[in-house]
């Protein structure tokens, strides 16, 4: 990993650690691209740069384990460099890009592609592998090749791996991997086509729905494939109360199944495909995969969150070209583009009081961080401010109020149905390996 | 009958027009003097009119239905005014009573199809209605597979959206001229028991009819087989208290049971398709469960009626003598539905500006 020379002194802030539990006001000193001591009243160094933190919270760079960058491929729905650029405006300094590119990231010669052209943008990429050939869901990939090439986890986001016998083999060879298979829970013989959720809405408007059972059938599956092969379950996206449920009862037993929420499916319900009513939005920036639920799901997903039951937000950020969501809602795009609001969105519900602050902050760090064992290596310390860690830091304001404006964000993609929203919490600054790399301040 | 005669009206009087290239001068509604309290742009489903607004359309229709029954029935209300057919689905029937619909007010009516026009060169429906805009559509008429379409086009297009069916949506001028039959037939519908029979998760004419049937104040009933429902009814909630839900109304599944003492019993069509194994067991045990038979009939009111939106399926969903037998309206759904178009073109384009 590339880092950058010289130091960085943030001073005047609360640092918010926790992984190390510390909350209190105190500084923070990078040098050469790790944290290099944290403390009260700290000295910069000659030629350090200094980063005024008054009134802002300081905490680890955020680290997401779902994130779609389009390239290769669909360039012009995303780049890794747009889409880098926008997790550091969201604070978020690792990202794991999703295969499910084009050409899917099926072999270790696309990994190294992505990984070669991730090199000096303004966060650090971590890939993840398809677990079929071409995502078809026929044929395992090299699995071990992928992992030496640098994937954290293996998945067919997108779809599930919808082939029971081949999601067993998947398991039994990941058990000797150590990595996870980060599973889209989503059973097509169910979901069957569905575009938003199953339930009063979609009988309203007429769409064919995905009922919740959708999702619950390759949970509680995948349990018992990842059980018997004695591997990790990462159900990405989980957005229905029965599979939080089935996901709570199988850590409750020990079993290595981590999960993840997206800010998305933490404030918004399938009212939004429908608006207000009165004149019927069919509003395709609300179609997403899984669908937004009901409120008592949202609940649950929250109450999950704050419980520690759900190790990770993870944004699922999908950005696309507006063609692609400027059409009939049958026809639009799945997916929401996530990352400049997930923070406002996670912050907006400390808020509230629906979340401390350091549980927030935990499952933005070093909760995804060590639900997939990313903090090892040269990585070690990732998620915390712990020194010899990166050099990875958001700066943070928790009551700043923002109106959500995709128009001015750096990804490509401005699909969001949160677009006029008004939030609070945004993202003052992202100190990235050593290297500053958003900084809100100066606008 | 009142209705078959308005048929017969508009099709020898349309072509004697044609012959003769009169025009008649309209009775019953002001054609000449502009409509100031007609609030609607668009007709989009039906779920946004009020009651006063449903009757207005109807007494409309009524209005035009005279015109019709006259021995030339042209009239030169919307004279100046181009409306598109848009289809992007088959149809038989609603789209020649638009297209007539359109003539006979003295509009005129262009046709543009799924096949045989750019959408097949793959143009998206954006730009299609943009097309239709820059050549100076005042009203879209507009069928489509997907559920929403016409709002969509509501955004896209200045001028008027009539929906002429979307996805599973919403059918709202089928639900209008259903709404003409009965109350042509009791007057007042209030308190009237209606069920509605069949396939009622795939139905844009069930969808719109709830809401039509509900506000204009009838019991309504929906009877299916649990795949052919919305989960959301299966549950018995139906999300009541939801408010972008559909109108709360009672389901049964045993159709000897709901269709007693009934004032209207609507059957769905039901596609073959969705009878071979995969969805339901087949077609016979469908028939025999939720067929519309004489006897089962012989259980509703002894003055009820039966409806069906066409096509049918006869022997499947409706027996054959049920179809053509004393009680049924269906034919005289058809022809309602020219005068309820009319009515409803006349309202839009003269009125909601």
């Amino acid at each position: 990993m590339s880092s950058v020379p010289g130091s960085i002194l943030v001073h005047g802030g609360r640092v918010v650690d926790p992984a190390s539990k510390i909350d209190e006001k105190i500084d923070v000193l990078v040098v050469d691209g790790r944290i290099a001591e944290v403390g009260p009243e700290l000295t910069a160094p000659a030629g350090a740069v200094k980063v005024a933190a008054g009134g802002l919270v300081v905490a680890p760079g955020f680290v997401d384990l779902h994130t779609h960058l389009r390239e290769p491929g669909q360039e012009h729905k995303e780049t890794i460099a747009s889409g880098a650029r926008a997790a550091a405006r969201g604070g978020f300094t690792t990202i794991c890009a999703m295969p499910n590119t084009d050409p899917a990231m099926d072999s270790a010669a696309i990994i190294d592609g992505v990984l070669q052209r991730a090199k000096d943008v303004d966060c650090r990429v971590l890939p993840i592998g398809a677990v079929s050939k071409g995502r078809r869901g026929e044929e395992l990939t090299e699995l071990a090749a992928l992992r030496e090439a640098g994937a954290v986890a293996v998945s067919d986001d997108g779809d599930a791996v919808a082939d029971t016998s081949l999601a067993r083999r998947a398991f039994e060879y990941l058990a000797d991997l150590d990595i996870p298979l980060a599973e889209h829970c989503e059973d097509p013989a169910i979901s069957q086509g569905g575009v938003m959720h199953d339930g009063a809405v979609s009988a309203r408007l007429g769409l064919r729905g995905q009922p919740a059972s959708a999702e619950l059938s390759i949970v509680q599956r995948d349990i018992a494939l990842a059980e018997a092969a004695g591997a990790q379950f990462h159900a990405c996206h989980i957005s229905t109360e029965p599979s939080l449920q089935a996901i709570a009862d199988a850590r409750a037993r020990g079993l290595s199944v981590t999960t993840e929420v997206t800010p998305h499916h933490l404030c918004l319900t399938h009212d939004a495909v429908a608006g207000s009513g009165d004149d019927l939005l069919y509003d395709t920036d609300a179609k997403v995969n899984p669908p937004l639920r009901t409120e008592a799901d949202v609940q649950a997903c929250i109450d999950a969150l704050a419980a520690g039951v759900v190790d990770a937000v993870a944004t699922d950020h999908a950005p696309h070209a507006a063609v692609d969501k400027q059409c009939e809602f049958d026809a639009a795009a799945f997916g929401i583009s996530g990352l400049e609001s997930a923070w406002a969105v996670v912050n907006s519900l400390v808020d509230s009081g629906r979340l401390t602050l350091s549980a927030a902050i935990e499952r933005l760090t070093i909760g995804p961080a060590r639900a997939w064992n990313l903090d090892r290596g040269e990585l070690s310390g990732l998620g915390t401010l712990q020194v010899g860690a990166p050099a990875d830091v958001a700066l943070l304001s928790t009551d700043a109020v923002s109106r959500v404006e995709p128009a001015g964000w750096a990804s490509m993609g401005k699909n969001t149905p949160l677009a006029g929203h008004t939030l609070i919490g945004v993202v003052a600054a992202t100190i990235s390996q050593g290297r500053i790399v958003w900084d809100g301040r100066e606008h | 009958m009142v209705t078959e005669q308005i048929t017969q009206g508009a099709q020898t009087s349309t072509s004697q027009a044609a012959q003769a290239g009169q025009t008649a001068q309209p009775v019953g509604v002001p054609f000449d003097e502009p409509i100031t309290d007609w609030r609607h742009r668009h007709l989009l489903d039906v779920d946004t009119l009020s009651k006063d607004e449903i009757l207005r359309i109807l007494s409309t229709a009524s209005a035009m239905a005279e015109v019709l029954d006259r021995s030339v029935a042209r009239t030169p209300a919307l004279r100046g005014v181009t409306i598109f057919n848009l289809f992007y689905e088959a149809s038989t029937r609603t789209r020649s009573s638009f297209e007539l619909a359109g003539k006979i007010l003295g509009a005129d009516v262009i046709n543009v199809s799924g096949s045989g026009s750019s959408v097949e060169k793959g143009e998206s429906l954006v730009e299609t209605l943009n097309t239709l805009s820059a050549v100076g559509a005042d009203a879209v008429v507009m069928r489509h597979h997907a559920s929403g379409a016409p709002w969509l086009a509501s955004r896209t297009i200045g001028g008027h959206v009539v929906n002429a069916g979307d996805g599973q949506h919403a059918h709202p001028t089928q639900a209008l001229l259903d709404a003409y039959i009965m109350l042509q037939e009791f007057g007042d519908i209030s308190g009237r028991k209606v069920v509605i029979v069949g396939d009622i998760l795939h139905s844009r004419v069930a969808r719109s009819n709830l809401w039509s049937l509900t506000t204009l104040g009838a019991e309504v009933t929906l009877v299916a087989p649990r795949p052919l429902l919305p989960s959301a009814m299966v549950r018995g909630a139906l999300e009541p208290e939801h408010p972008l839900g559909l109108p709360s109304v009672r389901v049964e599944s045993d159709l000897d049971e709901a269709v007693v003492d009934a004032d209207v019993v609507m059957g769905l069509r039901i596609q073959n398709e969705r009878l071979r194994g995969k969805l339901l067991p087949s077609s016979a045990e469908y028939a025999r469960r939720y067929q519309l038979t004489s006897d089962r009939i012989a259980k509703a009111s002894p003055e009820a009626i039966v409806m069906h939106p066409g096509p049918m399926n006869e022997g499947v969903e409706i027996a054959v003598d049920v179809a053509h037998g004393p009680q049924s309206r269906i034919e005289a759904q058809v022809s309602a539905g020219l005068a309820v178009r009319m009515a409803v073109l006349f309202l839009l384009i003269r009125g909601g500006a």
